[in-house]
């Protein structure tokens, strides 16, 4: 009679998921961080052995921020964002993260980030749309103060009516900031990007915050194939001091240090000050080229290139550009990809050279105002070859035909002047 | 940090400025100043371009004699006349965005804290009332609700002083100012009622009248703050020219606000309390001890 099992009471939230408290922390053995071992970024990128999962974009950023070693992550929940944050909160209970909170609201949660970043620390924060745009004030000052730091950024709708559908509207006011930008195609990318950037971003030439982007729900959502190294290696620690401006933690002489002049008197110093230091941003923004050239294997990807029809697309619209391209080579198209992995520093070297041959140049993207399309315009020559869209907006999905009827459409237009 | 740091390479002192010469010689830096020692030793701040007689500036200069640690002391500051002070201060400074400055401590502080665990960093927040109680105000309240480990001092001109006189809601009901044409139209927001909400540890409502007291509640606080939780000052600061104070009469009308208004109040949770009291016993004994040590001489 005592034998019999009672099975205790399970609760679970709506969606199924278990419900539990806090995670209890071994306290004998090595745990979290401590248990990793720091490796060399490019071990950590290309040479470790890599395990094949199966898991979500949000999962996969997780995997990334247990092998970065951070010390500082504030969260402040906005769909789809909130799973990943919560997922590195759990890091932080397992001691893989050594602080972590969620902030008042996503402008005191990117002012925070910029008080972390200043006191030396390695730190990172994530927000989506709407949050993305109240905290733009503070992102757009993060690189003027020099601050390395890492934001991801799941897209979504921002403008009325509101909604938490998939949409990148949002990535065209970032781009202008000074932070770098990286757009993730996949559950891949969204483990690989942002080790990389936070690699990159804290380089003594370079000493920027870097965004990470990638499309909300379509990849924050769903789950993807992703090749994980070791979990019991990490990125080395945010070395500050080789960094390009002093710490804010008076290890410097204090005197006249004020890294955050106020400038606004009406003279020449002050106008030559604040020129000086937005060139010198954008001069960190083209440093880092080489460094993402080398680790993100090129800013582009160039999928059967030479092609006379290419698209050019950034994030998902990559891959389903990729299955577009496929059924039209059955058609026998000859059609091409560019994946562009960098909007800052943009590729434009790089797409004027796969661009050059092509006769169309087509750019499918997740939202209404086109702004890759725009990108690529300002810095191909021949424009008349881009045409519009397909754009796809406010939560709507990109099937391929509509990709496809592009190609149709401008193979229909092909002029016959392809003689050779 | 220590001192060293600011101590210059043998045989290259000469060639440094004299304003730095003094820094290393004869300042806070070396040791502690008393308010009535001021104008025997290098100040930390100088060569400011506030207005004359402004009360701002004589609290400011006196706030950081007050300083426990200046030399592991950050000032984080927002747009305001303060910050054309604290700028200038042989203090590092940070002026970030409009209303951050409690966001940017909480950050800072607890990055401190991972990088040097056994070495007190003191974040002090310096801002104006409309950068504290409007712009700043949801993170001046989070900050507190979390307990967080930094000093917030008001600068409580009672007006956008910097932007030309402009309505705050620290401005007393009634007051015509800009974009308050026909006077105020609600009450002086009670943010000391709000830091006792919220569980502030040390909160002080203080007038330059005193000097004495002003960098002794600076001392207080930030000892506090690094030791127990929050710490809130608001001090008044009257902005002689919105308010058309003439500049001989600006400590008449802090006498005259401080009588009516704006008196001198302290409170502590009780946690704070103990901790004070224990800081003071040990003040007490290392006094008696040198003073016994003297006598032996």
């Amino acid at each position: 009679m005592s034998d019999a099992v009672i099975e205790e009471e399970v609760k679970t939230n709506p969606q199924g998921d278990v419900i539990t408290s806090a995670p209890v922390l071994e306290t004998k053995s090595k745990k979290g961080a401590e248990a990793q071992h720091v490796v060399d970024p490019e071990t950590l990128f290309f040479h470790a052995p890599r395990e094949k999962t199966f898991i979500t974009g949000s999962e996969a950023a997780k995997e990334a921020i247990r092998r970065s070693n951070v010390d500082i992550a504030i969260s402040y929940p906005i769909t789809p964002q909130s799973e990943t944050m919560q997922q590195v909160g759990y890091l932080y209970a397992e001691g893989y993260v050594k602080d972590y909170y969620r902030g008042e609201e996503e402008y005191g949660v990117m002012s925070a980030i910029a008080g972390a970043s200043r006191s030396g620390v390695r730190c990172l924060t994530a927000t989506a749309g709407p949050g993305l745009m109240r905290g733009l004030e503070v992102i757009a000052s993060w690189p003027g103060g020099r601050l390395p730091c890492v934001l991801l950024v799941m897209c979504r709708v921002v403008n009325a009516p509101l909604a938490i559908q998939p949409d990148n509207v949002e990535l065209s006011y970032l781009l202008n900031t000074g932070c770098i930008v990286l757009h993730a195609e996949n559950q891949q990318d969204f483990f690989d990007f942002p080790m990389v950037a936070f690699m990159v971003g804290e380089k003594p030439e370079v000493t920027l915050p870097v965004a990470v982007a990638v499309d909300g729900f379509f990849v924050t959502h769903a789950r993807g194939w992703v090749h994980l190294p070791s979990a019991d290696i990490k990125l080395p620690p945010r070395n500050c001091y080789h960094e390009a401006v002093p710490m804010m933690d008076n290890e410097n002489p204090p005197i006249r240090i004020a890294r955050d002049a106020p400038i606004q008197k009406s003279n020449f110093i002050s106008y030559q000050m604040h020129a000086s230091w937005q060139q010198e941003i954008w001069a960190a923004v083209e440093r880092s080229r080489k460094w993402l050239i080398r680790w993100l294997g090129g800013l582009i990807e160039v999928v059967n290139p030479g092609a006379k029809i290419m698209l050019v697309a950034s994030g998902a619209a990559v891959s389903q550009s990729r299955e577009a391209v496929r059924q039209a080579q059955e058609q026998g198209l000859d059609v091409g990809l560019i994946k562009v992995k960098s909007l800052r520093p943009f590729p434009g070297r790089e797409l004027v050279a796969a661009l050059d041959h092509a006769e169309h140049i087509i750019v499918p993207e997740f939202n209404y105002v086109g702004w890759l399309a725009k990108e690529v315009k300002s810095v191909i020559s021949r424009t008349e070859r881009v045409m519009d869209g397909p754009r796809v907006f406010g939560g709507m999905s990109m099937p391929t035909e509509l990709i496809m009827e592009k190609i149709m459409s401008s193979n229909g237009r092909l002029p016959n002047t392809h003689s050779a | 940090m220590s001192l060293a740091t600011i101590n210059v390479a043998p045989g290259f002192k000469e060639y440094l400025p004299r304003e730095y010469q003094d820094l290393v010689d004869n300042s806070q830096f070396t040791r502690e100043r008393k308010v009535s020692e001021m104008g025997s030793f290098k100040d930390l701040v100088e060569e400011h371009p506030m207005c004359a007689g402004c009360a701002m500036t004589l609290f400011i200069r006196t706030a950081i004699v007050g300083l426990p640690a200046p030399e592991n002391t950050i000032i984080i500051g927002t747009a305001g006349c303060g910050r054309l002070v604290l700028s200038q201060a042989a203090i590092p400074f940070i002026y970030g965005n409009y209303g951050d400055t409690n966001a940017v401590a909480s950050g800072l502080k607890r990055g401190l804290s991972i990088r040097f665990p056994d070495q007190p960093k003191d974040v002090v927040v310096m801002a104006g009332d409309g950068g504290l109680a409007d712009i700043g105000f949801s993170a001046v309240m989070h900050g507190w609700f979390r307990k967080e480990h930094f000093t917030t001092v008001m600068l409580d001109n009672e007006v956008y002083g910097n932007t030309g006189g402009q309505e705050s809601g620290m401005t007393q009901k009634g007051m015509v100012l800009k974009m308050a044409p026909t006077g105020k139209k609600f009450e002086k927001m009670d943010m000391i009622g709000l830091a006792k909400t919220a569980g502030v540890a040390y909160i002080a409502r203080v007038v330059p009248t005193n000097p004495t007291r002003v960098a002794a509640v600076i001392r207080k606080a930030v000892l506090i703050a690094r030791a127990v939780g929050p710490a809130y000052i608001q001090a008044y600061t009257s902005c002689n020219i919105e308010y058309a104070i003439p500049t001989p009469k600006v400590m008449d009308d802090a006498k005259e606000v401080e009588k009516a208004r704006y008196g001198f109040t302290e409170y502590f949770t009780d946690e704070a309390k103990a901790y004070w009291e224990h800081i003071e016993a040990q003040r007490r004994q290392a006094k008696t001890s040198e003073d016994t040590t003297e006598t032996a001489h």
